[in-house]
């Protein structure tokens, strides 16, 4: 073939490709957009027409339905607890994870890989196999309806990755260097906060973004657990989508300010999310 | 074998061990085994049931369907969703915009399933005004398919029409050089087409068939004069007349924007018919949420979800492929195709095997998505185990049958547990 026609083909090559994926990136740009611009639109005019009828009539967008939902109490409570659960169950993996995994990866005792085979086999339980358990359990011991029980769950079905995660992080810390840290006369707890800690920050960041989103993002555990006082934004959204077409002024809102946060975590530890997915694979 | 650097006591390893081991044994090794013997028990808890709550995972209707959409789910969902990842991984390497790109893909999975649920609820609404999906399928559709203009229209008052096989035909034959009047009502003035103009009376013509069809009413004054063209009134553009004479159509026309319209004389002695082509209710797209496509549509906002998930795995594993054996095959003589079917793929088949798993355990356990997407009237048909589950355990009050369903979902993933486990136990070992 002549030079010339390679590079026709080339050009025409590289043109298909770049349409495909232009095209491909607006289906999946197109949902979100689409619940953006609804939130931003008033209940007359989200049943009088498409979303998409705003890019002839740039009038009609407002806060209205932002506004209203902000004062609507249900969903500014159902925010502060999603916040309450979400946080402690975020720190308590990262603190218990990282004192099993620090244990697992640099002390010794009898059946240590052993347990450790047990933690990892446990990674892909399904939440599901505990749902009526624990229900019962919780409404035994009165937890059942409260935050704790929540975090509790959370931080159970949290363990076996983040001690999975961060124990293989952990191992592949110099020896030299914790060997020098205990000739210099440190005890066991101030290796763990000052040496183990700081050096495994990169995979307790994964570790925390991931179970951040996990538990920010969740609905069937609090659905389960929680009730009207401690439910999270998704359970008080889900409540309202029996009546889907009637009330998108308060679902797309409500939707999209549940998105906003994990968005921002999201675009702003890209590269943490991406490393904890890859070690996440197998959960 | 590492050795501890810390000479560590026992106890010590025990204290940094008990919250984790305490934690994982009450919430996830305790319930595993209750849920297995209470999977015996009948739903007091009291009676031992045997394995009938097992039979009943093969013999209730809402559990049968369950397992179906389960089959269907596992099957398309992993495999349609690696192969995106797949094509989008090795395709974004060739434009300088591909970051940007696998950001915009990766994005779904940072938000929940109930936002991608309400997200996707909104796309796939029935009605073509706010659903988008229906809003372009339709306009695909409308494009291919003439759409019909005129879906309430009807004879008025002493209409000289009569209704016929959906259409409505001439009481009396039609003759040259008398012009034709096709009155109708019902039309409302903003689904009148978009061209029509105001009718007007058609001039006589000896050597052909002429006349007039319009929207015999005036707003306010009624229909105006009875039968004939008022100023305010308007043709029906578009409307097509046939000419029948004996079951035959003789002859065909179409109205021109002011409602008139010439048949040649070969029409003579026939009856006009406005065929019902022109009043069939307009394309409304397809039912996305009905029985029949719940589960497809579900899927599909499934893999919006996740394709950005096996792409970016699959792109870092396209990263370690060595560029020099791709070279090595172009030089050969190779083209793009089997560069991409005889050495990338062959080389990433651990990743693609990795993630099709990956997201065959996790499509297990979709709950979120069908609970949200699917309407209260059709989520028996887009039913799925783990949403089965929750609904025998906490609203059907079957806590027996909800319990066989999750040792049934724990032993669909067992063998993966045995993967890890397996792999693991070379790493430690070393």
């Amino acid at each position: 073939m002549t030079t010339a026609g390679r590079w026709l083909i080339e050009k025409v090559n590289s043109g298909l490709v770049r349409g495909f994926l232009l095209v491909v990136g607006l289906f999946w740009l197109v949902p979100t957009i689409g619940l953006l611009i609804s939130s931003l639109r008033s209940p007359e005019d989200l049943s009088a027409s498409g979303w998409w009828t705003v890019f002839g009539k740039p009038s009609q967008l407002t806060f209205d339905s932002y506004r209203k939902l902000l004062e609507n109490g249900d969903i500014t409570d159902s925010l502060v607890n999603t916040v309450l659960i979400t946080v402690p169950a975020t720190l308590l993996v990262v603190f218990i994870g990282s004192l099993a995994g620090y244990a697992f990866a640099w002390m010794e005792f009898p059946g240590r890989d052993w347990w450790f085979l047990a933690v990892v086999g446990l990674l892909v339980v399904p939440v599901q196999v505990a749902l009526i358990p624990i229900a019962e359990l919780f409404g035994k011991i009165g937890l059942f309806g409260s935050v704790f029980g929540v975090v509790l769950f959370h931080v159970g079905f949290g363990l076996p990755f983040a001690v999975f995660l961060l124990r293989n992080f952990f191992a592949e810390i110099p020896r030299e260097l914790l060997e020098a840290a205990r000739l210099d006369g440190a005890g066991e707890l101030r290796l763990f906060f000052r040496v183990v800690m700081p050096l495994g920050g990169p995979a307790i960041a994964s570790l925390a973004i991931f179970q951040f989103l996990w538990v920010w993002n969740d609905m069937l555990v609090a659905l389960v657990f929680t009730n009207a006082d401690s439910q999270p934004i998704t359970v008080a959204l889900q409540t309202q989508v029996r009546q889907f077409g009637n009330n998108i002024d308060v679902l797309a809102p409500g939707a999209f300010i549940s998105m906003v946060i994990p968005l921002a975590v999201f675009f702003a530890f890209q590269r943490q999310f991406v490393s904890g997915v890859m070690a996440g694979a197998v959960k | 074998m590492r050795r501890s650097v810390t000479g560590t006591r026992k106890t010590v390893a025990a204290l940094f061990l008990l919250p984790a081991l305490v934690l994982l044994g009450a919430l996830v090794v305790y319930p595993i085994g209750y849920s297995v013997v209470r999977s015996f028990y009948d739903r007091s808890g009291d009676g031992f049931a045997g394995v009938d709550n097992y039979k009943a995972l093969f013999t209730d209707a809402g559990i049968r369907t369950a397992l179906k959409n389960n089959v269907i789910w596992v099957v398309f969902a992993p495999t349609v969703a690696t192969a995106l990842g797949l094509i989008f991984a090795v395709l974004t390497e060739r434009v300088r915009w591909g970051t940007a790109f696998k950001l915009v893909v990766f994005m779904p999975m940072a938000i929940s399933m109930l936002a991608a649920g309400i997200i996707f609820r909104l796309v796939y609404d029935q009605d073509p005004d706010k659903g988008v999906a229906n809003a372009v399928w339709v306009g695909v559709h409308d494009t291919f398919v003439q759409a019909s203009a005129f879906p309430k229209a009807h004879p008025g008052r002493d209409s000289p029409l009569t209704a016929h096989n959906g259409g409505y035909l001439t009481k009396a034959t039609v003759s040259t050089g008398t012009p034709v009047a096709l009155p109708l009502v019902g039309v409302a003035p903003d689904q009148m087409p978009d061209g029509a103009k105001k009718a007007v009376r058609a001039a006589p013509d000896p050597g052909r068939i002429t006349g007039t069809t319009w929207q015999d009413f005036t707003r306010g004054k009624g229909v105006g004069t009875l039968g004939a063209p008022d100023p305010t009134e308007l043709g029906y553009a578009g409307m097509r007349i046939e000419a029948v004479k004996d079951g035959k159509v003789v002859a065909a026309t179409t109205a021109a924007d002011d409602g008139t319209f010439t048949l040649p004389a070969a029409a003579d002695g026939a009856r006009l018919r406005l065929p019902a082509s022109n009043f069939e209710e307009p394309y409304n797209g397809l039912d996305w949420l009905g029985p029949s496509l719940v589960t497809p549509a579900i899927i599909g906002s499934y893999i919006w979800m996740w394709a950005g998930f096996a792409m970016v795995l699959i792109a870092a594993g396209l990263a370690g492929v060595p560029r020099e054996l791709l070279e090595a095959a172009r030089v050969d003589g190779a083209n793009e195709w089997q560069v991409f079917r005889r050495v990338t793929v062959p080389l990433l088949a651990p990743v693609l095997a990795v993630v099709t798993v990956t997201l065959m355990i996790n499509v297990l356990k979709v709950f979120d998505l069908v609970f949200i997407i699917a309407p209260g009237s059709s989520q028996d048909d887009a039913n799925v185990l783990a949403l089965e589950l929750y609904r025998k355990g906490f609203s059907e009050n079957q806590p027996g049958i909800a319990s066989a369903i999750a040792v049934f979902l724990l032993l669909l993933v067992i063998p993966v547990m045995w993967f890890n486990v397996r792999r693991l136990r070379r790493e430690v070992r070393r």
